[in-house]
């Protein structure tokens, strides 16, 4: 069976292990699997292929497998398997492909459609995963996204949600699986890939240790750190009580909708300042692989001294960035 | 009609105000623009006298789409959700922005030949009429329609500015929207002589609720009815040329309307970045510039925003008062002297202020003609005090 690639590479090589290091790239396998017509592959090229919400409709079915390397903060590479979802697809994955599809998964996300008139059938899918799971990779993540959320009503959303996320756990048993509400059309998407992401990234402690540092120099309120292809947030570090918790999300969707006007322009953004008498915001590109957002509230210190203090960190943080590039080189 | 400054007083002489429309009374002598502080609902225009558009075409044509997406900040999906609009409702453009203004939006299928449609009030009060065509439908019926309309309406009111929306163009390549507009360009035309209108202008615009082809083309038909466009593009003009800005628009932030801008001419691109620039501005404002006790807006007297691309290109944003916000395109190296430019800018802002004030007197009776700030003094850049950066 021949496995479609975005186009860019054969991949008739043998499929290796997940976190091998060939060099200093870690590759790791995140399993995309859901129903025909669930969301998959629109979700995917919005995070990572900065597609817009509406230029998801011009998406078709896909076809087998679709697998896409995803380079994300430099030396991670996520392997991206899209499975299709038609049922002719699916068998074939619990039959003769099982093993190769499901050894060495580090994340599985599977997509349910809030809509679906065949809850039976999906949960059947899903438990064919979790076996399939179960038996070759018994260490993977597990997450559930309830997707297409905007199709239903507004004050049906939180109990249908719960309804849908109690089932799923019960039916994960003995996996755990977290699960997640998403739509394309706000923040709720970002939110879910940020979290899954975060548990992806090495040294994530460390990154907000030295950012926690950071911010306290600099006097900021809260500095966060964004993939810099996706806008993701990876990492946070805040300093003082916000009243929205979803502000994470709502940013990196606010900052990639610009950045892709940015790009009909034939240009990129490089970094903003947004102030009103209450703050000044910053965001500027900071390591090779990531951008920096420092929020100051004290409107007193001017722009061109935060500016500096972003400006001499980067070193210290490449630095960081590298080292975490090469664990093995002693 | 809308104005921004009052429109016609009944005074005596009324000098002041530049291209002034002839519809007596509209406003009542206290109406008062009033400065930022002042409290807006003292200064409110009362419903009934409030200047008027009308959004008028067949029905499921797009008109309350439109009045929601562009004043009332709905997201073009959600517009899906809207039902059919049947009667007519009259929504003020809120005292939240900037230009006010109240726009009827009629349902589709209106009889001016019932006894309950009041010609004489609906059109005698109207700035503009919007007539919104559906560009994917057979436009045929809509076309009569419009001609009927125009009739009636210029005949009550012969002043009236006439735009014709040909409407929901997104679905459309762009040969078929070029082929569209001169035939319904055409039609119109015709049917407006046949019917011994020839006198009647009609403008056509392109627009769809999915891109910002809505926006520029409600901007035109708001700047037709400001008599004080031709000052406002002078002051624009000369603060561009002081501080090597390559262009500037003069936005309604919550529209996102720009009521004016410089005289070179206006790339649709440009104006889409910087409505975009709006957005985030806003957006970000709204998540991290709120006060914890509550008080204060995200837009506030020093909002402003620099947004720098990797083409060389920046954005600049400047709060002008509490609906407008001036933003600008310039190159980085004219950014440099930044410290010239924000005192132009001072000039500039002050300049508009003076200019609200104008008609705050004019409005208040103590007008003089010795008082009045003509546009001369607005063409010679000394007198503006604006500082040129180019030395």
């Amino acid at each position: 069976m021949s496995h479609r690639t975005d186009g860019k590479r054969p991949s008739h090589k043998k499929k290796r292990q997940s976190s091998l290091q060939i060099g200093h790239i870690k590759r790791k396998k995140v399993l995309l699997m859901g129903k025909s017509g669930s969301g998959k592959t629109s979700m995917r090229s919005i995070i990572f292929a900065n597609y817009i919400a509406r230029d998801t409709r011009r998406l078709a079915a896909t076809i087998d497998v679709e697998h896409s390397h995803v380079r994300f903060l430099g030396n991670l590479v996520l392997n991206l398997w899209d499975c299709g979802g038609q049922e002719a697809f699916m068998e074939n994955y619990f039959a003769s492909q099982r093993d190769n599809i499901f050894r060495n998964v580090e994340v599985l996300i599977y997509v349910f459609d809030v809509e679906s008139r065949e809850l039976e059938k999906d949960m059947h899918y899903y438990q064919s995963c979790l076996d399939a799971i179960l038996k070759n990779s018994k260490e993977a993540k597990i997450f559930c996204l309830i997707h297409k959320m905007d199709l239903v009503q507004e004050d049906q959303r939180d109990l249908i949600f719960r309804q849908r996320e109690d089932d799923l756990k019960r039916l994960s048993k003995p996996l755990e699986c977290t699960c997640f509400r998403t739509s394309i059309w706000d923040e709720t998407l970002y939110h879910a890939w940020s979290s899954i992401v975060y548990l992806l990234i090495p040294n994530v402690q460390q990154l907000e240790n030295n950012l926690k540092h950071f911010a306290n120099i600099i006097d900021a309120d809260e500095v966060l750190l964004f993939e810099r292809a996706t806008f993701l947030v990876i990492s946070h570090c805040q300093l003082r009580q916000h009243k929205d918790v979803h502000r994470f999300e709502k940013i990196s969707n606010i900052i990639k909708q610009f950045k892709l006007s940015c790009s009909k322009f034939a240009a990129s953004f490089q970094s903003m300042e947004v102030r009103n008498s209450s703050f000044a915001a910053f965001i500027d590109v900071f390591t090779s692989n990531t951008y920096v957002m420092v929020i100051m509230s004290d409107p007193s210190i001017p722009s061109a001294t935060t500016l500096i203090n972003i400006k001499n960190a980067r070193k210290h943080f490449e630095k960081l960035e590298k080292a975490s590039e090469q664990p093995l080189m002693r | 009609m809308i104005s921004l400054f009052g429109s016609r007083m009944s005074l005596g002489d009324d000098a002041g105000i530049v291209g002034s429309y002839g519809v007596v009374g509209s406003f009542p002598k206290d109406f008062d623009y009033g400065p930022d502080d002042h409290d807006m609902e003292n200064g409110a225009v009362p419903p009934d006298n409030r200047p008027r558009i009308l959004l008028m075409g067949l029905r499921r044509s797009g008109k309350s789409s439109i009045q929601k997406v562009v004043f009332h900040k709905m997201s073009p999906n959600e517009t899906l959700f809207l039902e059919s609009t049947n009667k007519v409702v009259k929504s003020d453009v809120n005292s939240t922005s900037f230009v006010q203004f109240q726009i009827w939006d009629f349902p589709g299928q209106i009889d001016f030949f019932d006894s309950t449609f009041d010609s004489e009030t609906i059109f005698g009060g109207c700035g503009a009429l919007v007539f919104v065509i559906d560009a994917q439908d057979d436009y045929m019926e809509a076309l009569v329609r419009l001609n009927v309309t125009v009739s009636r309406a210029f005949k009550v009111n012969p002043n009236i500015k006439f735009e014709v929306f040909i409407h929901k163009v997104d679905g459309l390549s762009d040969d078929h929207k070029i082929e569209t507009q001169r035939d319904i360009h055409q039609r119109a035309t015709d049917d407006l002589a046949d019917s011994g209108l020839d006198g009647v202008h009609l403008s056509f615009y392109l627009t769809s609720i999915y891109d910002h082809s809505i926006f520029e083309a409600f901007s035109k038909v708001v700047q037709k009815l400001i008599p004080q466009l031709g000052t406002l593009e002078n002051l624009l003009d000369i603060l561009i040329s002081n501080s090597c800005i390559e262009k500037a628009f003069l936005f309604d932030v919550d529209s996102k309307i720009y009521i004016a801008t410089d005289s070179s001419p206006v790339d649709m691109q440009s104006y889409e970045l910087c409505c975009d620039m709006i957005d985030v501005v806003i957006d970000v404002s709204c998540i991290y510039g709120l006060k914890e006790d509550g008080e204060g807006t995200a837009y506030d007297s020093e909002s402003s925003s620099v947004i720098r691309l990797n083409n060389g290109t920046i954005l600049y944003l400047k709060e002008v008062n509490r609906h407008l916000a001036l933003v600008c395109i310039l190159r980085e190296d004219s950014f440099d002297r930044q410290g010239l430019i924000d005192y132009n800018f001072l000039c500039f802002k002050k300049a508009i202020e003076e200019v609200f004030e104008v008609r705050q007197n004019s409005i208040a009776g103590s007008y003089s003609g010795g008082q009045r700030l003509s546009t001369d003094s607005f063409d010679s850049p000394k007198t503006n005090g604006a500082v040129s950066t180019k030395s």
